[in-house]
């Protein structure tokens, strides 16, 4: 088993030893990742390999069976989605999942609420307070669809956007929530080579804003590109975890997946 | 802008002219129906936070209306000698409903769709049950001779006159009933476009990705059914000032399901669609009954019962509606996208799994 070597001071999130069952298949198993602030962490491995099924866990979508996690000192194991997500986790989905018949911006406000504080007699009584954090959200929202590169589309219904822009729709939401870190499940999945590498870009940015990125990608090129480390799943194992050029020529990963793909 | 306050002060117009007008072509007993048309707009408002913004389906609503009813029944009328005032008890309907919400919603958070209907109906019926066998709602016998509405001096059950007009307390009624569907509106309104409502969409929308968002489903689902619940509570405490007499049989699952068909005809989550709803489901049967002195006078014999009739007709008309307009006949934008959601797809299978 391989196990990532970091000292605990520099670590935003550390796992240790995660593991999910689904029947009798082990989809996760002695999972132990240590994931070092500010840096963007490439999560990469064969289909059906438990990357998705680790986020599910790490955002409390899933409960592991075995193990348990922590983001910045603080323990997660036991914490509803919600809690997880103002506590610094916030994510996408693989299959993209936004709120498609609310408006692109009105997709990001909701991703503010856990920032914001006003209840329902703020809203009934429209107070001074409410007014000016809704005009703080509609403005912080604008921010980051122009962040992300498609603040035209502010009043655009989120279902009607194109492919790519609701990837990037679901990042900006992801963002509004102010994480610590950003967990990402193929946001380059369906995008061309230019919009891959606009997507690279931004990503550089968010690192850049002080975000750390945790990225699950099956483009290669994207991730040995961009991370800082990345790790290998196999079989709901870690076969490898290191700086993308060890990564690259572990035998192990060679074998398992990346095979032909990396010269 | 000016058209728009032209635009306004006629509708003003007309709705003060409503009464009279119905008076005058179609009979007092109209008037009457038009006060209970605004209760129904109340009620199915109510109804429209649960079901329409939040996206939970609630068949027991009925309940919060028989607990503001019952409410002001027992602290205002010979029952238990006792005769409080509007002004305490309006609020005290509100918030003693909103509780009950809070409660009767608390167990069955996890649930969605056909398992939380269930559960509500159940809930719905434990109520009325319960208002059947205590001693202090005065059993299936109900509480007679409940205080009229007062506020200050004014007695909305008393005649007055105005300029020569007769008024009945219908009309007094009517206009008390159009101020508080009034608030209700602008509640309504200003909810659905707020950090809360925002998130009762999103909740709505799909609900895991709501979560991951940081959404305290529990939290906001259960807000829900207070606010709704508080809205029934209101209309019923106006009910029983309104009726003088309730009684659990008032309170039936079918006045729940009736509530509920007035949301979804009129247009989930769209406060005019469902004002629209509640006026015409509340205001159809009486429309049929001219049906019975029809058929006396053709056949001699009334072959259809226009009760059953109206039913007939009812459902039929519903089920013609959810066919060629399953949005309702006046939905929002937002809720006829959803339910439009194939017809043109640009983002393909976004809802499949995880
Ligand atoms: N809810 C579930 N119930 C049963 N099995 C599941 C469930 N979720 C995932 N699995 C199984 O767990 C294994 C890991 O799936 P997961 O989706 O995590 O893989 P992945 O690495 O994300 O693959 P991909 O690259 O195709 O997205 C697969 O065999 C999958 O079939
Ligand atoms: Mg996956």
């Amino acid at each position: 088993m391989i196990e990532a070597t970091y000292s605990s001071s520099s670590a935003l999130l550390i796992a240790k030893g995660i593991g999910k069952r689904f029947g009798g298949l082990s989809a996760l198993d002695q999972v132990s990742l240590s994931i070092p602030s500010g840096s963007i962490y490439g999560l990469i491995g064969p289909n059906g390999a438990g990357k998705t099924t680790l986020f599910n866990v790490l955002t409390g979508i899933y409960r592991a069976d075995e193990g348990t996690f922590e983001l910045d000192g603080r323990s997660l194991t036991h914490c509803r989605s919600d809690q997880i997500c103002t506590l610094g986790i916030a994510r996408t989905f693989q299959n993209i999942r936004l709120f498609g018949n609310m408006t692109a911006i009105e997709n990001v406000m909701v991703g503010r609420h856990v920032r914001t504080h006003s209840g329902i007699l703020g809203a009934i009584l429209r107070l001074p307070s409410q007014r000016t954090e809704e005009q703080a959200m509609i403005t912080r929202a604008q921010e980051l669809l122009n962040f992300v590169g498609i603040g035209q589309h502010a009043n655009q219904v989120a279902r009607q956007l194109p492919y790519g822009d609701q990837r990037r729709l679901e990042i900006a939401r992801a963002l509004a929530t102010d994480p610590k870190l950003l967990a990402l499940d193929e946001p380059a999945a369906g995008m061309n080579d230019t919009e891959t590498a606009t997507l690279g870009r931004l990503l550089q940015k968010i690192k850049e804003s002080g975000v750390t990125i945790l990225l699950i990608e099956h483009d290669v090129k994207l991730v040995m590109g961009l991370c800082d480390r990345v790790a290998v799943l196999e079989y709901g194992r870690l076969i490898a975890e290191g700086k993308p050029a060890n990564v690259k020529n572990d035998p192990r990963v060679i074998a398992a997946y990346l095979g032909t793909e990396v010269s | 802008m000016k058209s728009k306050v032209w635009l306004g002060l006629l509708s003003l117009a007309l709705i003060i002219a409503l009464p009279f007008g119905t008076d005058l072509i179609l009979g007092r007993s109209w008037v009457r129906l038009l006060d209970f048309a605004l209760l129904y707009a109340m009620l199915a408002l109510g109804l429209n936070i649960v079901v329409g913004y939040a996206g939970l389906l609630d068949l027991g609503y009925v309940a919060f209306y028989a607990v503001g009813a019952y409410l002001y029944a027992m602290l205002a009328s010979p029952h238990l000698g006792m005769h409080w005032p509007l002004w305490a008890l309006l609020p005290m309907g509100a918030l003693v409903a909103a509780s009950f919400g809070a409660l009767l919603g608390a167990p069955t958070l996890g649930l969605r769709g056909d398992y939380l209907a269930i559960v509500t109906m159940g809930f719905g019926e434990i109520i009325r049950i319960f208002l059947r066998n205590l001693n202090v709602t005065n059993g299936p016998a109900g509480i007679d001779l409940i205080d009229p509405i007062q506020i200050g001096g004014f007695s909305f059950g008393a005649n007055h006159s105005l300029l020569g007009w007769d008024l009945p307390g219908i009309y007094s009624y009517y206009f008390l009933f159009i101020i508080l569907t009034a608030l209700i509106i602008l509640i309504s309104h200003r909810l659905s476009d707020s950090r809360i409502g925002r998130a009762w969409s999103a909740i709505r929308e799909d609900e895991i990705a709501a979560k991951s968002s940081g959404l305290n489903t529990r939290h906001l689902k259960l807000m829900a059914f207070a606010m709704g619940a508080a809205f029934g509570g209101v209309s019923g405490v106006l009910f029983a000032g309104f009726q003088g007499f309730i009684s659990p049989e008032s309170f039936t699952m079918g006045e729940s399901i009736m509530i509920l068909c007035m949301v979804v005809l009129g247009g989930m989550g769209h406060i005019s669609g469902v004002i629209m709803g509640a006026i015409l489901l509340a205001i159809l049967p009486e429309a049929f009954r001219p049906l019975s002195q029809f058929q006396q006078a053709t056949f001699g014999h009334v072959w259809l019962d226009p009760a059953n009739l109206r039913m007939l007709m009812f459902a039929i008309a519903l089920i013609v509606v959810m066919i060629i307009r399953p949005e309702g006949l006046w939905p929002s934008p937002v809720h006829r996208r959803e339910l439009h959601a194939n017809d043109s797809e640009a983002g393909s299978s976004q809802k499949a799994a995880l």
